[in-house]
């Protein structure tokens, strides 16, 4: 069972929210959606869950598509910063409500994660904290037990300690019983360990779309004198560049086959965090003017 | 059981790693039961599939060994296995490494030895 995106275009008026998007979301893995504010990461999130539709292309659900179609949606919880209950209601009826929508919602589970989170659900949902709105909406999905579940900004307004707790139950849940978890949020490094692959969204295109793994083991700095370090990196994929005084780092990406290091130079390793921002905010780098060495 | 993720290598290979230094001090004896792949996952908020990937490497060099629907534990000999592979990575880890750092500094290889014998005698005391 997978979720199929082809060729997927959003246009708001004039502004061309996702271009071409091409994606899979396979069966029981963990997936970070990463993008920087306004590259089109909801957009994608609110076009499967049939939330805005697409101005062109197609996603499958399971090999349905997914459109209007409310058998495909059932595989599919979604849960963002828009609340889809009616704020009048108190959280223990929206989570019924929840039951009656999800066949094999967990409603026990979801009481125990209440608790757990220390979650009021005599409170109607309206009066819910910033915090405590994200908490209840966590909850229902880690509950539903959809084949597919999307965290749009999941951690929103939790403080560091009801973060961990998510990403314990999350990571329990998923052990327990694997199925597909997407995640998008601009809190890369709490989510670096779990996610097994990882999308890069720019500018409504992908611009990467593999194992979080193999992506950091392609990402490093050389760093060393200004001249030797750009003798080295010349016809490299460099992706940024900082220099402080005579000394330089160059951030590359790539395959790392240097077979002798000259005297003075270092190899270091970079983490997701820093990976994502020289490859979302550095264009242009490989361009640069240089003399000759 | 200390993981350090500030280190930039493999975080399955830190997991195989930390369970080695838990069999080697004593932490998870020979014969006993290591923590499943949903404890290390959740305590460490790790993927699943990271943490199964470290345990596995641990499997295949035969250090500890899968019971079906029971769990896993140290295989007997498995300290006397790790003891000989780390004591041949301790050549290049750290004696490699050290000779050189001193480079680097300028430190002559009689200072370096004779640091080394002042190590041992405040490890001793």
């Amino acid at each position: 069972m997978k979720i199929e995106l082809k060729d997927v275009s959003k246009k708001f008026q004039d502004t061309q929210a996702l271009n071409k998007v091409n994606l899979n979301f396979e069966e029981e893995k963990i997936y970070g959606l990463l993008g920087r504010n306004g590259a089109g990461k909801s957009t994608i999130l609110n076009i499967i869950a049939n939330r805005q539709w697409a101005s062109d292309g197609q996603v499958f659900i399971d090999g349905q598509s997914a459109w209007e179609n409310s058998q495909a949606q059932k595989k599919v919880y979604l849960m963002s910063e828009k609340c889809m209950y009616p704020g009048s209601m108190k959280g223990e009826k929206a989570l019924k409500w929840s039951a009656a929508f999800y066949p094999e919602f967990d409603l026990d589970y979801a009481k125990f994660l209440a608790d757990a989170f220390e979650l009021n659900l005599n409170k109607k949902v309206s009066s819910l904290s910033t915090g405590y709105s994200s908490i209840f909406k966590l909850i229902v999905a880690l509950s539903v037990n959809t084949p597919f579940v999307f965290f749009d900004e999941p951690v929103l307004g939790l403080d560091a300690n009801h973060r961990e707790l998510f990403y314990q139950k999350l990571i329990e849940k998923y052990s327990e019983k694997p199925f597909t978890v997407v995640i998008s949020t601009h809190l890369i490094e709490e989510i670096s360990q779990i996610i097994e692959e990882i999308i890069i969204i720019d500018h409504g295109k992908i611009i990467f779309n593999e194992s979080c793994e193999e992506l950091l083991q392609r990402g490093y700095t050389v760093s060393g004198p200004i001249n030797i370090v750009d003798r080295l990196v010349a016809g490299l994929n460099r992706i940024g560049s900082d220099q402080l005084g005579g000394l330089k780092t160059v951030t590359i990406l790539g395959e790392q086959n240097f077979s002798d290091l000259p005297k003075g130079i270092e190899i270091g390793k970079l983490d997701l965090q820093k990976l994502f921002i020289k490859i979302t905010s550095n264009k242009g780098v490989n361009n640069d003017h240089e003399s000759n060495a | 059981m200390k993981l350090n993720f500030d280190d930039n290598r493999p975080i399955f290979l830190q997991i195989a790693e930390g369970i080695e230094d838990g069999i080697l001090t004593d932490v998870f004896k020979e014969g006993e039961q290591i923590p499943s792949i949903t404890e290390i996952s959740v305590t460490y908020q790790i993927n699943p599939a990271t943490a199964l990937k470290g345990i596995n490497l641990l499997v295949e060099e035969e250090i500890i060994f899968k019971k079906r629907g029971v769990g896993m534990f140290v295989k007997s000999g498995a300290v006397s296995k790790l003891e000989e592979k780390r004591r041949n990575e301790f050549f290049e880890n750290y004696v490699k490494k050290m000779i050189e750092e001193a480079g680097k500094l300028k430190i002559s290889k009689q200072e370096i030895v004779a640091m080394i014998g002042r190590g041992f005698l405040d490890n001793e005391n």
